[in-house]
């Protein structure tokens, strides 16, 4: 069986190529071709899923070596997966949504000419993402982890003729450079220190290393999280990002690629459980992004950067619970995996919207769509629901669980924590009304298009609708699936696992959830289902306006990293043309200057030369003589 | 002497029957490579007196091109029969070694001679005058240049196809210039490869003023240094009592033999060993072209026909620094501590003067002089090592830039106007344009001269520089960086001006030449790449041939 990991990541791979190769006469088939080869990979993530169960639960883990790719003395690199419950997870994960978004890509992307390489960028994304979670060793990861980057960044800037597409994709490229810096120093801190970078080892000894290194590598993992999953301080590139299309928001920038963090951090779990320190940057980094994700999505008006900061906000929970250690890193996943459905569902959702509304984005200028896409509707509700905890949906599963350990992680910051994922959770239940209200209740707020033409919605094509449901059919099952069907048990193998008890009960959490739930959606219907949306957004308070400036992000960019570049380039811009050229040009000049001297003494006439040679070896006599008299 | 003991001596020898000199040994297989081309130099005398000038010219290209294959042909018999290595040794009578570095020496000489010969022969670059193919030659060398006569000449069709045979003796002379083991031998070798290569710088078709200026100046700066490398001869005669190269090498080591009477006064004198090892090392260096024996070069490459020309930066420059490393190696081993920090000196100033003084330089020709010295300077920096890698890394170098030279002058030869070549730099702005494929190919070469990796150019530096600096030369090896930087300079300059400038209204066109220079200038690039691409099985021959025999 363990064969058949390599052909997971082969068979997408395989249609990238073919699909990005193959010219224009794959056209006409090419989406097809795509779609089928991310189906197959799905149907052998199915079959090793199928295998897996049957096995007893320390068994589990899978091993494939290939090659070795690059063999040189005491530094062994291989082409060697591993595939355990933790790497299943994510192999379902990913090959299933990303099966379900090829197939939404079909009637999204339908009017699009370049259909065939978007497909072709979609299967390199699928093989890269899987490789990042089948690799066995930080190298490989390394190597799916730029894949998925160099995907992403593709696929931002599919519509590159828009220079605000163009300007996205360099900047989350930008952006992610941050990050893999972290993840490659920590890579060669994790070679110096236990010389070699495959999980097995690294991780068994990390008894060996002293708590700094260990405290350094984790941080450096966690600065490599940071900038694939959008969090604080590296979070700005996920809002521009929405300008790619909107299949690819769902599947890279809501469902997969963007979880990438919470793997790595949650696959180091053994560096993180020895490193105290690290681990609380990981709690304050999750909770700080998770606050910040959910302002910003307060605050706009266009529906895909609302559900990006609701993103944000979400992997702000995930981290946070990998940072709270073995009674954290379960939910983390498991959260993971329903945010995986609803986000994808609400993303598509989305999309659905706007191929319905002239791509319109604004949803002020949205209302009382509930009618006219009755099966958006629905699936984007069940999404909604899920993500704002509605007991029994996939949400309230896996965010109570998270908000759970925040607090069972004891004393003042058990309770900090907690305070913050419950306030996250109130403030997730506000944006999202909002976004509900706005888009398919109240008043009809439409514009006509540039052409003067009014929209038409309409119920999207049924490659599109089917989809969206089977996704809700996730949104709403998933949780209760995992919670009865033992996902802790699942994973614990991989992760470990201790129960947490936080200082109040359950019980008690879980009535706080609901509370602060209700509490949000009730704010934000007095706000926007009693009063009409004015179609021109409100001046608004000063967090408001800030919010809608993604909390000034980008301005603090700026300030600091811009133009405090610009800065120190400008002065050894300064110095190296003072200094540096001044001792260059010098020497040049001088040489320059000695050579035309030089070339005088060749005048052409012989005589000189004879004397020149004359001098010559009278210098040379005499130095041959000097050399035996010293 | 007195006359009546002078008498005597003439006497006896009359008396003497004539059987009783003894016959000198002579191995005729071990020296057929010699013996090929000399006798082909005389048969080419023999085709210029008795063959119709029509067929001439097919007749000495024929045979000069055969000969040197055939001398070829026996060079690589003799180094496969071993005696490169285990046969190696000493034949006729003590005058020339059979050995690795004579051998592999003799083998690129044979090898750039080819090639330069097709130099030699190309007739299709200037186009035809009067109805008559034309070379690189006068028509009648000895015509005043502008006269009625060479006018004559010229419409008659004449071309100076002595040429060939000239060719051939300098060949052949270059052949035992690194083989010869005695002083004596060494010299003959000098003056026979030298007087028919100042001939050849005279005999320019086109600026033969300037070619005649050359040569005289050649002649009278190449007898100087004869005169040196003569009295040098002389003076370590007086010290050793002997011209053979072991023998002195013994006396140098100590190792007395037996005092000549004649000489009781001046044997074993250090003082005549020194002056006279100071003034051959003159000679030699005035035919390597360092500093400050360098002068003649930049007049001698400019003004010679650049066929010449690169048979001359080639050949000689090889022969030259074989018969160097050969002294130094053979004869002085005993006096390494006094030569090496001479030759510091002599490597040192040959790098920097070089290097700098082509910068200033606006003619291709001249910068390319100079860009040998500066060569001259690198390979100086092998011989210092005075370590076996040092003879391999010389012998590799010298394969490599020989090939690189003659490609680069045959380009030359290509880009021309009304006046004939077009040397001044300022003509080749923008040729790459113009002729991306010629510009390109002398791009090669450049980059190849400044040592750029991935051609030979930066695998013969290495080779130097890396023996340099393992026999303890270290400061030297610096000295080369720099200078190759320097170097550097003026060779992107030319491609700069090449690649990146506009193209002049009036500038020179690019001669289509025949398949001669065309397989002149592939053979370069193609050795210039393989020898930077694939340089070990080179460097392997080179090490196994890097043993003298003493």
């Amino acid at each position: 069986m363990e064969n058949l990991i390599a052909l997971l990541v082969g068979v997408p791979l395989l249609g990238a190529a073919v699909l990005l190769c193959g010219g224009r006469r794959l056209d006409r088939t090419g989406h097809w071709l795509g779609t089928l080869l991310a189906a197959v990979s799905f149907f052998i993530g199915l079959a090793l899923f199928a295998d897996m169960l049957g096995k007893s639960a320390d068994d589990r883990a899978m091993h494939q070596r290939l090659f070795t790719w690059i063999p040189v003395e005491g530094f062994q690199a291989d082409i060697a997966f591993q595939l355990d419950q933790l790497s299943m997870t994510f192999v379902l994960l990913i090959s299933g949504v990303g099966t379900l978004i090829h197939v939404y890509s079909i009637g999204y992307m339908e009017h699009d000419e370049r259909r065939r390489r978007f497909f072709g960028y979609l299967n390199l994304f699928v093989a890269a993402m899987l490789l990042l979670v089948l690799a066995d060793n930080y190298l490989l990861l390394y190597f799916g982890w730029e894949g998925v980057g160099l995907a992403s960044y593709l696929l931002i800037g599919f519509w590159q003729h828009k220079p605000s597409a163009a300007t996205a994709a360099k900047k989350a490229f930008l952006v992610n450079r941050v990050g893999d810096m972290g993840l490659s120093i920590a890579i060669m801190i994790m070679f110096t220190t236990f010389g070699t970078f495959a999980f097995g080892p690294v991780l068994a000894s990390t008894g060996e290393a002293s708590q700094g290194t260990l405290t350094a590598i984790g941080l450096m993992l966690l600065l490599a999280a940071c900038g694939k999953s959008a969090q604080v301080p590296l979070q700005s590139w996920l809002g521009d990002a929405m300008e790619g299309p909107t299949p690819v928001s769902a599947l890279i920038h809501a469902a997969t690629m963007v979880t990438a963090g919470v793997y790595l951090i949650v696959r180091s779990a053994d560096i993180f459980n020895a490193a105290p320190d690290a681990q609380l940057v990981v709690t304050v980094v999750g909770a700080v992004t998770l606050l910040f994700g959910a302002i910003v999505g307060c605050a706009k008006d266009d529906i895909k950067k609302a559900l990006a900061g609701s993103t944000m906000s979400q992997i702000g929970y995930m981290i946070l619970a990998a940072g709270l250690g073995p009674i954290g890193y379960v939910f983390a996943i498991m959260h993971l995996v329903t945010h995986g459905f609803f986000k994808a569902g609400l993303f598509l959702g989305a999309g659905s919207v706007m191929h319905g509304m002239n791509d319109e984005v604004d949803m002020r200028k949205y209302g009382g769509l509930r009618k006219y896409m009755p099966v958006t509707f629905v699936t984007f509700g069940l999404g909604y629901l899920a993500i704002i905890g509605f007991p029994g949906l996939s949400g309230f599963f896996s965010k109570d669980k998270i908000i759970e350990a925040a607090f069972a992680k004891g004393g003042t910051e058990g309770w900090i924590l907690g305070s913050v994922t419950l306030l996250g959770a109130a403030i997730t239940a506000y944006y999202m009304t909002r976004v509900m209200l706005m888009t398919f209740f109240g008043e009809k707020r439409w514009q006509n298009d540039e052409n003067g033409e009014p929209p038409h919605p309409h119920e999207s094509p049924r490659s599109m609708t089917i989809p969206m449901i089977l996704l809700a059919v996730g949104s709403v099952a998933a949780g209760a699936y995992f919670e009865f069907a033992g996902f802790v048990e699942w994973l614990e193998p991989v992760t470990g696992y201790a129960h947490g008890h936080p200082p109040i009960s359950a019980a008690a959490v879980t009535a706080a959830t609901v509370a602060v739930m209700v509490i949000g959606v009730g704010l934000a219907y007095l706000q926007y289902g009693r009063r009409p949306v004015p179609v021109v957004a409100p001046r608004g308070s000063l967090l408001t306006r800030a919010a809608r400036r993604d909390l000034l992000q980008d301005d603090f960019n700026h300030a600091v990293f811009v133009t405090g570049g610009t800065h120190v380039t400008r002065s050894l811009v300064y110095v190296d043309h003072t200094l540096v050229d001044g001792v260059v040009n010098g020497t040049a000049a001088a040489v320059g200057g000695l050579s035309g001297r030089l070339r005088k003494l060749q005048n052409g006439y012989a005589r000189t030369y004879a004397v020149s040679m004359f001098g010559g070896t009278a210098v040379l006599i005499a130095a041959t003589l000097l050399m035996r008299a010293v | 002497m007195s006359a009546t003991a002078v008498h005597s001596l003439w006497t006896t020898a009359a008396v003497e029957p004539l059987n009783k000199i003894p016959a000198p040994h002579i191995e005729y297989t071990q020296l057929s490579p010699v013996l090929i081309v000399i006798g082909a130099a005389i048969i080419s005398v023999l085709v210029e007196a008795f063959v119709p000038r029509k067929g001439r010219y097919v007749a000495q290209v024929f045979l000069s091109v055969l000969a040197l294959a055939a001398a070829f042909a026996a060079v690589v018999a003799l180094a496969a029969g071993g005696y490169g290595t285990t046969k190696a040794q000493i034949a006729a009578m003590g005058a020339i070694a059979v050995d690795g570095p004579a051998l592999f020496l003799q083998g690129t000489i044979l090898l750039a001679s080819i090639v330069a010969i097709f130099t030699f022969a190309e007739r299709r670059l200037d186009p035809a005058d009067h109805g008559h193919k034309v070379d690189s030659f006068a028509a009648e060398a000895a015509a005043v240049p502008g006269s009625e006569q060479e006018r004559a000449a010229v419409k008659a069709g004449f071309t100076t196809t002595e040429v060939f045979p000239l060719a051939l003796f300098a060949i052949a002379g270059m052949l035992v210039f690194p083989a010869a083991n005695d002083l004596l031998t060494l010299f003959v070798a000098l003056e026979v490869f030298s007087l028919p290569l100042y001939l050849l710088c005279a005999v320019a078709r086109r600026k033969r003023l300037m070619s005649q200026e050359a040569a005289v100046k050649y002649f009278l700066l190449g007898a100087f240094s004869s005169a040196f490398l003569l009295f040098g001869i002389a003076l370590l005669y007086g010290y050793a009592g002997s011209v053979s190269y072991a023998t002195i090498a013994r006396v140098v080591d100590g190792a007395v033999v037996s005092v000549d009477p004649a000489l009781a006064d001046t044997m074993g004198n250090d003082v005549l060993l020194l002056i006279g090892f100071a003034m051959v090392l003159t000679g030699l260096l005035f035919k390597v072209g360092a500093v400050p024996f360098h002068m003649w070069t930049p007049d001698v490459y400019q003004g010679a026909p650049t066929p010449v020309t690169g048979f001359m930066a080639a050949a000689t420059k090889v022969a030259a620094f074989g018969a160097l490393l050969r002294l130094l190696y053979v004869v002085l081993p005993g006096l390494t501590w006094d030569w090496r920090p001479v030759m510091w000196g002599v490597a040192i100033v040959t790098m920097l003067g070089g290097a700098i003084v082509a910068i200033t330089q606006t003619d291709i020709k001249r910068l390319l002089a100079y860009s040998s010295i500066a060569h001259a300077g690198f390979l100086l920096a092998g011989v210092i090592a005075a370590t076996p890698s040092g003879i391999s890394s010389v012998l590799f170098y010298l394969g490599a830039y020989s090939f690189v030279t003659i490609g680069a002058f045959a380009v030359v030869t290509l880009v021309r106007d009304a006046g004939g070549e077009a040397t001044h730099l300022s003509k080749w702005a923008g040729l790459g344009r113009r002729s991306p494929l010629v510009a390109a190919v002398f791009a090669v070469f450049l980059l190849a001269f400044a040592g750029i990796p991935l051609t030979s150019g930066f695998s013969g530096k290495f080779a130097v520089f890396k023996a340099a600096a393992d026999g303890g030369a270290g400061a030297l090896v610096v000295v080369g960086v720099l200078s190759s930087a320097i170097a550097a300079f003026f060779y992107i300059r030319v491609i700069v001006l090449m690649f990146f400038s506009e193209p002049k209204a009036d500038g020179p066109t690019v001669a289509v030449p025949s398949a001669l220079t065309t397989l002149t200038i592939t053979a370069g690039v193609v050795v210039t790449l393989v020898l930077g691409l694939a340089p070990q099985p080179f460097l392997d021959l080179a090490n196994q041939a890097s043993v003298f025999v003493r």
